[in-house]
């Protein structure tokens, strides 16, 4: 949450080597924007699965979670460790992160944490997820490592071509398990009964107990969820940024901003907010200077903060007497 | 003056002779410290104004601090005195919170949350981009210490009780202005402002004023923070500050008169005093081989490595435990002894 200003550490486009040359004809500019888009919408696609899960606890628990990049900074951890320590292969070792953040970070968090603070308003546990924040980062730079420790990448180098444009595996892997898991979590929130059960937990929690609806089960399925899409997100995004204790940092801020940018209580809003930040992130690092390029997402929050404080995809929230 | 009063006016004594006495036993940096709590204090007694009082979420109290402590700097590294840059600090930030209102007055909570948010992001890009006026991020540098009627306050201790004095004024006033009618109509804002409106409060000056006069307490908060620490650039001044000022709002116990001194205590001594643990025993003498049975010194050093995740784990439990801050659990528990106190001394009738 902390680093306003030091901006994103060595990004996509930064591996990438993505900088366009200026003296290149037409057509290697076509290629530079499609280079661009791609690892754009990389990155948005990992800020997109974490604003989700922010959205998600907002709306079914109004819980603002200043520790959400630190939700998406441990996971890698406990990766590591299943396979440095008990020798698990990657993939494994993804899977043992994910069901360990769903036991910590989806259950652990609601019952000792949110549980206890639910009653006494949003600001307190606003607070408290923020002392947690630095808990997690100051604990793994204590007891783990304070250096950026190397993370398996999700797939060789290769360049692919795409309209003449070379376009890294990984990026593409990146969006489409991105894209994925956000179509998943749709297809779960609006076909199923248990995801129509959440909306309406979320839209109406009063309403929903009446008509039967177990709403403790369903405000803890959103923090559930919001372990798994954080976990993933830490899956995708560490083999980028190798797996450090600060890169929560500048992830948690950008989900928040997308999370505002997109409209707060809109898991639509969070993808498109995620998206647009992490396009618009990448062609300010590729055509502005390094100065003005931190400043974009913040510029963007603004902007749509001033014309349309609801964000683009929100709903207006009525104030009650 | 009842018991319980002269209770807290001897703590108060107390407390003020011990905050006067404490710089003659420490080092510079401990007083430094100090003198950083009682500038932070000043701040958070801004912030819980506009939030704890009335109602009104802030996140941009820290740019409130950034714009004093810039004035400040720029006015007295140019020569003129600290009193000129005082009052147009305050003047300054009492009029952009004035401004900064108008949204709280179409929107509430966490909305608010955003614009105030906005303007906390805009105002540190003004900090770090402009540089033809703050110097950008090399800062500006060499701010003199000031000096009244001649007396430098130059030292750190002198300086330290230059900061103790306007945090007296500051709390002061505040102390005044909580009992006075606007003080109540920042209350009836907070409770209900639709009720406020229809008794005749007028909602709309106070949400203005209750944001000017928090943003004015954080450009005096700033205007004496740059001399104190003789050099600025903008980082202290990033979101992270407007945080923190909150943490301290709600730790110490928003809509308490004594919440932003408690939480200032934790905020900026508390991180300190974690990670000075381990020398507790060397300071306690013989008193340190009684407790050393009950915690060993292994653990007092281990607190000291760790002293971060400490600080953590205590605001969250702190909160976990009390989520109306420190200040809201002594209340709570006064009032529940009370209640007891009462329901036993009426008892006897009912048995007899």
């Amino acid at each position: 949450m902390q680093a306003v200003s030091s901006g994103c550490p060595a990004g996509v486009h930064h591996r990438a080597g993505l900088r366009p040359d200026p003296l290149a004809g037409h057509d290697a500019l076509m290629a530079d924007f499609i280079q661009l888009l791609v690892a754009g919408l990389a990155t948005g696609g990992i800020y997109a699965l974490v604003a989700i899960g922010f959205t998600l606890l907002w709306q079914t628990s109004q819980t603002i979670n200043f520790a959400q990049g630190e939700f998406v900074m441990l996971p890698a951890f406990f990766m590591l460790v299943a396979m440095n320590w008990i020798g698990v292969p990657f993939w494994g070792a993804v899977v043992i992160g994910i069901l360990i953040s769903v036991v910590v970070l989806g259950a652990a968090f609601k019952k000792l944490l949110v549980d206890p603070m639910l009653r006494h308003g949003v600001l307190p546990l606003a607070i408290a997820t923020m002392a947690l924040a630095l808990f997690m980062k100051e604990a793994v730079k204590d007891f783990y490592s304070a250096e950026a420790q190397p993370f398996p990448p999700l797939a060789a180098a290769i360049n692919v071509n795409i309209f003449g444009a070379a376009v890294a595996l990984q990026s593409l892997i990146v969006v489409a398990i991105a894209v994925g898991a956000v179509v998943a979590l749709q297809l779960f929130l609006t076909r199923t009964q248990t995801g129509r059960r959440m909306q309406a937990t979320a839209q109406n929690p009063v309403v929903a107990r009446i008509l039967g609806i177990p709403v403790e089960r369903m405000i803890l399925l959103a923090f559930v969820i919001n372990a798994v899409l954080a976990a993933l997100a830490s899956a995708l995004v560490t083999p980028i940024y190798l797996a450090k204790f600060s890169n929560g940092e500048y992830l948690g801020m950008a989900a928040f901003i997308a999370a505002i940018v997109g409209g707060f209580n809109q898991v639509r809003g969070a993808i498109v907010g995620g998206l647009l930040l992490g396009v618009v992130d990448n062609f300010a690092a590729a055509y502005l200077s390094a100065q003005y390029r931190a400043a974009i997402p913040l510029v963007l929050l603004i902007v749509v903060i001033l014309f349309r404080p609801q964000g683009l995809f929100g709903r207006v929230e009525e104030r009650t007497v | 003056m009842s018991a319980r009063s002269a209770f807290g006016a001897v703590a108060a004594l107390l407390v003020a002779a011990g905050l006067i006495l404490a710089p003659l036993g420490l080092k510079p940096y401990g007083i430094y410290i100090l003198s950083l709590w009682a500038v932070t204090t000043i701040a958070a007694i801004g912030l819980n104004l506009t939030l704890g009082y009335a109602g009104q979420v802030s996140l941009a109290q820290g740019a409130f601090v950034g714009i004093g402590a810039y004035i400040a700097a720029l006015l007295t590294a140019k020569g003129w005195p600290l009193g000129v840059a005082y009052i147009l600090a305050g003047v300054s930030c009492f009029g952009i919170g004035w401004l900064l209102g108008y949204p709280a007055l179409r929107v509430q909570h966490h909305y608010l949350a955003f614009v105030t948010l906005a303007f906390a992001t805009l105002a540190y890009l003004i900090f770090r981009n402009e540089e033809w006026i703050t110097g950008g991020i090399y800062g500006i540098s060499n701010i003199p210490r000031p000096s009244l009627f001649g007396y430098s306050f130059g030292r750190p201790r002198d300086f330290y009780y230059f900061c103790l004095g306007n945090l007296a004024l500051v709390s002061l006033a505040t102390w005044w202005l909580i009992r006075s009618p606007w003080g109540r109509a920042f209350v009836a804002l907070r409770e209900n402002p639709v009720r406020a409106l229809s008794l005749g409060v007028d909602t709309r000056r106070y949400t203005l004023m209750a944001f000017a006069l928090g943003a004015g307490l954080g450009g005096v908060s700033g205007v004496l923070y740059a001399p104190l620490v003789q050099y600025i650039d903008p980082t202290p001044f990033a979101l992270l500050l407007s945080l923190n000022l909150l943490l301290m709002v709600i730790v110490g116990g928003s809509g308490y008169f004594l919440g932003p001194f408690v939480g200032a205590v934790v905020a900026v001594l508390l991180p300190e005093w974690l990670q000075a643990a381990d020398k507790l025993y060397d300071a306690l003498g013989p008193v340190a081989d009684v407790l050393s049975m009950v915690l060993p010194p292994s653990a007092l050093k281990y607190v000291a490595k760790h002293y971060l995740v400490a600080y953590a784990v205590f605001v969250m439990v702190l909160l976990v435990f009390s989520p109306s801050g420190i200040i809201g659990f002594i209340e709570k528990r006064i009032a529940a002894r009370k209640a007891l106190r009462t329901a036993l001394a009426a008892q006897p009738k009912v048995a007899s």
